[in-house]
């Protein structure tokens, strides 16, 4: 019994007729083809699914793909715009905020909702943003510069760029 | 002249730069930057079937019946697979790391909740697992066995009864050292000091689980499995020896590896069904493990019951040590470990201290329990012999009334005794603890803080506490005279090929799971051959396109595989040297090597770089040399490096909640040479976040009948962002004598080494009142327990 669905992709509009049961993270996958969002935990613990739809982080694990009919969903694969990186991901690469690379995409996508958010956050606020997200890796520490590093980037942009 | 030596002769003089040492940025960054890391749920194949793993509910009991009609009617089935049906082709039963067996499906009993009994191969995941629904298996539970002292006593119920000659639930009994020189010197002690306490059972619980593709290809006899292995080589051959399959049609490829720490180094039941189902089925084959299954089935760490004994005279010299420790197994003994050595290297348990005797006596029990034993961020057991000495010498402090920081320093191994012969055999190959020491107390600011302790105790509120550990271990596994899993010896190897145009292709035996390697091996060979990072690709993971090794894990990449990088690239220079010397029209000993090019003594202005060396290797070589610029060598390491390290970690201490938190944590690491030292700081803050997560929260602990509390991520705690401490990061440069590059290994060292600090350093807070060792994960339930307790008995 499956469900029509249309849904906005990283800006592209995409159509898919899914069982209603379907996971986001495997609409998105195995539908899709955007295997940047991982699974793995199964429970909304680690946060390596973490996308954002309509702007807001969600564990994709967690959410129905059918649940995103009519709505937006940004994933990793739609951070990088006209073959050039997102701040972001120029910011984890300068601050050596990624290891094995297996939670990365999430917490890309988290730092971008906080920085919208918050474009000056203290290391305080970026901890607890990413408290969702688990790393095995890295500790922590390069991935919190990586969002400083990240947001005076931005700032500087911004106080660039002609008003 | 050709127009490359036109282009080299007309740029600039630049010197080049030596890629030791430099904090480059991380070639494979880009990829996992953009959601394009290629890890095993990302292999999808032509015509590829999902399997998904039914798990027993029960720690012990008999299989009466398995019904598997409903399931394998249910459409979209392909299969379902018993043990019943892998015992026809011997294959219920597989080897573990430690050479005793463990069931692939079982057949006769389950012995541990979660393990495997049954497999649905299905065209869909989602069908694959509502199969697992309707297979009916009928269990008659027995008692199960989960405290390790009661699996040794009389009358237990026997787990192992599928083993010929086992009558009871003894894996092994070992020893290391000198009884009679340690008994001699404990009858020298002014005071023997004592600690009891366990070493809990932990997972390295990697992000991502584990999971293969298995693709037997019935046309081209081909078995390419896809799988999270650390360790793709020495799989390869167990599956060879295991299935009589032959090893030339076996590939194993590791694809990116979402973390591993010892994790993803065994052969696990799911890899060995998928592979099995594919063969039979004709089709590829995939299974991914869920978070419970991981938690639950695969190779957790630690689990030692240790009691230690520390000899100590008057002023404080440390004059023996002894140990006996209780090894929970669970069902099979399967540490990852040398065979030699039956609790692995726990007997570095003399830590960083003159110590001249010690004996450390181990048994190991079979449980109910998942079986593993595997090195998380750790050296063969390594873990738990730093943790139990640097835990005697913080209680030997305070029996002595002395400070711990000048007890250390009374017993430490000076730098003139290097090399150092332990009192168990090891030879320490160099250190200087004291400097780095020092250099960890100024920046911790401990002078100071022992005054703000006092201030804070008379003052009341939160209390202070200090913990230190000084850390040293055996790393680099290994020697292959001493050091082999399953009979296979453990050396490394690298494979170097430089094509035409001086670009460069480097094949190793290891596999990352987020080290670095394609940075840091391509600067290995930037440094020796000057070909820049940029221009070679490091390629690790395939059995069928890179030389054989034991794979990464105990923090033996860079000690082993660093090195054979290193030396095939000088293989190279030499062979470069002599078609230089072709070009030039010199003799060799008339040439020079600086950085990236050989030039003529006295005519510094005729050279050739590796570049030019490398296109005339395959178009201007001298008659009678072979064409081509490559190598392979295998390294033997001559002995294992010894990094060491310093942790001192200050928490405050809620005396009222028992709450506590790191409020400063410093690491002095000396791990040798220092390759990329961003990458290298990045290993230690993982490190000590992993050291930080045992002391405080992870725990797969049981129930009495066997009920893993555990099996997700809202039982088994690991940190985040929230609680993680800030580090505060310091080295000192102590090269090896023996490797290559005067490197060591060091991914490890902090989880190693920290957790003994942080548990330190709460005990340091509350000793005070009495509170003398309070166990591992230190929780604020039990502080405030310890400091009931010893409130009580004041």
């Amino acid at each position: 019994m499956k469900q029509s669905i249309t849904v906005t992709v990283n800006g592209q509009p995409r159509g898919a007729e899914v069982e209603p049961r379907m996971l986001l993270v495997h609409l998105l996958r195995d539908v899709f083809g955007l295997t940047g969002a991982h699974v793995g935990c199964d429970t909304t613990s680690c946060g390596v699914c973490t996308v954002l739809v309509d702007g807001t982080p969600v564990k994709s694990c967690t959410m129905f793909g059918v649940q995103v009919d009519g709505r937006s969903v940004t994933t990793v694969e739609g951070l990088a715009a006209n073959g050039a990186m997102h701040p972001i991901q120029e910011a984890f690469k300068e601050e050596h905020g990624l290891q094995c690379g297996f939670c990365t995409p999430a917490m890309m996508l988290v730092a971008t909702a906080l920085l919208e958010e918050n474009p000056d956050p203290t290391e305080d606020d970026i901890r607890w943003a990413i408290s969702g997200n688990l790393c095995r890796c890295t500790g922590y520490q390069n991935i919190v510069k990586s969002v400083q590093y990240c947001a005076e980037q931005m700032r500087q942009a911004s106080a660039g760029a002609p008003s | 002249m050709t127009a490359t030596e036109e282009t080299a002769a007309e740029s600039a003089p630049e010197k080049p730069l030596d890629w030791l040492g430099q904090s480059i940025k991380r070639k494979e960054d880009d990829r996992f930057l953009a959601g394009r890391g290629n890890y095993i749920e990302d292999i999808d194949l032509p015509n590829m079937l999902h399997m998904a793993i039914l798990r027993s509910p029960y720690a012990h009991a008999t299989i009466n019946s398995i019904d598997t009609t409903e399931a394998a009617a249910l459409p979209g089935v392909v299969a379902v697979v018993t043990g019943e049906l892998l015992a026809q082709h011997n294959l219920a039963w597989m080897p573990t790391l430690s050479g005793d067996t463990q069931a692939v499906l079982a057949t006769d009993k389950v012995r541990m909740q979660g393990q495997e009994v049954a497999c649905v191969i299905a065209e869909d995941r989602y069908v694959a697992h509502d199969a697992l629904e309707l297979i009916d298996v009928d269990y008659e539970p027995l008692p199960a066995v989960v405290n390790p002292f009661a699996a040794l006593e009389e009358g237990a119920p026997l787990i192992r009864d599928d083993k010929e000659g086992q009558t009871d639930n003894r894996v092994y009994h070992w020893e290391a050292g000198d009884a009679a020189a340690t008994e001699e010197a404990f009858l020298e002690a002014h005071k023997i000091v004592a600690v009891d306490t366990h070493y809990p059972r932990s997972h390295p619980s990697p992000l991502e689980c584990c999971g293969c593709v298995a693709d037997l290809n019935p046309a081209s006899h081909r078995a390419t499995i896809y799988m999270t292995s650390q360790a793709p080589h020495a799989i390869r051959t167990v599956f060879a020896l295991v299935t009589g399959l032959p090893e030339q049609n076996i590939q194993i490829i590791s694809p990116d590896i979402g973390g591993g720490f010892g994790n993803k180094v065994p052969v696990y039941p799911g890899y060995v069904v998928a592979t099995a189902a594919s063969l039979l089925l004709g089709r590829p084959v995939k299974w991914i493990e869920d978070r419970t299954g991981n938690l639950i089935s695969t190779g957790f760490a630690r689990d030692f019951h240790m009691k230690g004994e520390l000899a100590v005279a008057r002023d404080g010299t440390m004059l023996g040590v002894r140990v006996k420790m209780l090894s929970d197994q669970g069902y099979a003994y399967a540490d990852a470990q040398p065979s030699k050595l039956k609790a692995g290297l726990f007997h570095i348990v003399t830590g960083s201290y003159d110590l001249p005797a010690a004996h450390v006596v181990c048994d190991g029990a079979y449980t109910n329990k998942a079986p593993g034993g595997v090195a998380y961020r750790c050296s063969f057991r390594v873990t738990e012999a730093s943790f139990l000495i640097e835990r005697l010498v913080q209680s030997a402090a305070v029996e002595l009334g002395m400070d711990p920081a000048e007890l250390r320093r009374r017993n430490f191994i000076q730098p003139e005794q290097f090399p150092y012969t332990s009192a168990t055999g090891f030879v320490y190959d160099s250190g200087d603890y004291e400097t780095a020491m020092d250099m960890a107390l100024d920046k911790a600011g401990y002078g100071e803080l022992r005054a703000e302790q006092e201030r804070r105790r008379a003052e009341g509120g939160k209390l202070l506490g200090i913990g230190i550990a000084t850390m040293t271990e055996a790393l680099g596994a290994g020697p292959s005279r001493d050091y082999d899993i399953l009979g296979i010896k453990m050396f490394d190897s690298a494979e170097l090929r430089v094509h035409p145009t001086g670009k460069a292709i480097l094949k190793l035996g290891v596999r990352h799971q987020g080290q670095g390697h394609e940075t840091t091996f391509a600067q290995i060979v930037a440094h020796e051959l000057g070909i820049p990072p940029e221009d070679i690709l490091v390629h690790e993971g395939d059995t069928d396109n890179t030389p054989y090794g034991l794979g990464t894990y105990a923090s033996r990449s860079t000690p082993v595989a660093g090195a054979a990088a290193a030396m095939v690239s000088r293989t190279l220079r030499e062979k470069a040297k002599k078609i230089a010397a072709h070009l030039l029209e010199v003799s060799e000993d008339d040439l020079e090597w600086e950085h990236d090019h050989f030039s003529v003594k006295g005519a510094p202005s005729q050279t050739k770089t590796i570049q030019e060396i490398a296109f005339a290797a395959y178009t201007n070589h001298p008659m009678g040399m072979e064409a081509g610029l490559e190598g392979v060598h295998y390294y033997d390491p001559p002995n294992l490096t010894f990094p060491f390290a310093t942790y001192v970690v200050v928490v405050e201490v809620d005396p009222e909640t028992g709450e506590w938190k790191p409020i400063h944590v410093v690491a002095i690491d000396d791990c040798g040479v220092r390759i990329n030292p961003m990458i290298v700081e990045g290993q230690i803050m993982g490190g000590l976040t992993e050291g930080f997560a045992m002391a405080a929260m992870q725990e797969i602990s049981f129930d009495d009948d066997g009920n893993c509390i555990g099996s997700n991520f809202m039982d088994y705690l690991i940190p985040t962002a929230w609680e993680t401490p800030h580090y505060d990061l310091g080295e000192t440069v102590t090269p090896s004598p023996h490797h290559p590059l005067g490197c060591k290994g060091v991914g490890e060292s902090a989880t190693v080494g920290s957790p003994a600090a942080f548990v330190n350093a709460v005990v340091d807070a509350v000793s005070h009142l009495g509170v003398t060792d309070i166990d591992m994960p230190v929780t604020s339930a039990k502080v405030w327990e310890a400091i009931q307790g010893a409130g009580a008995h004041a």
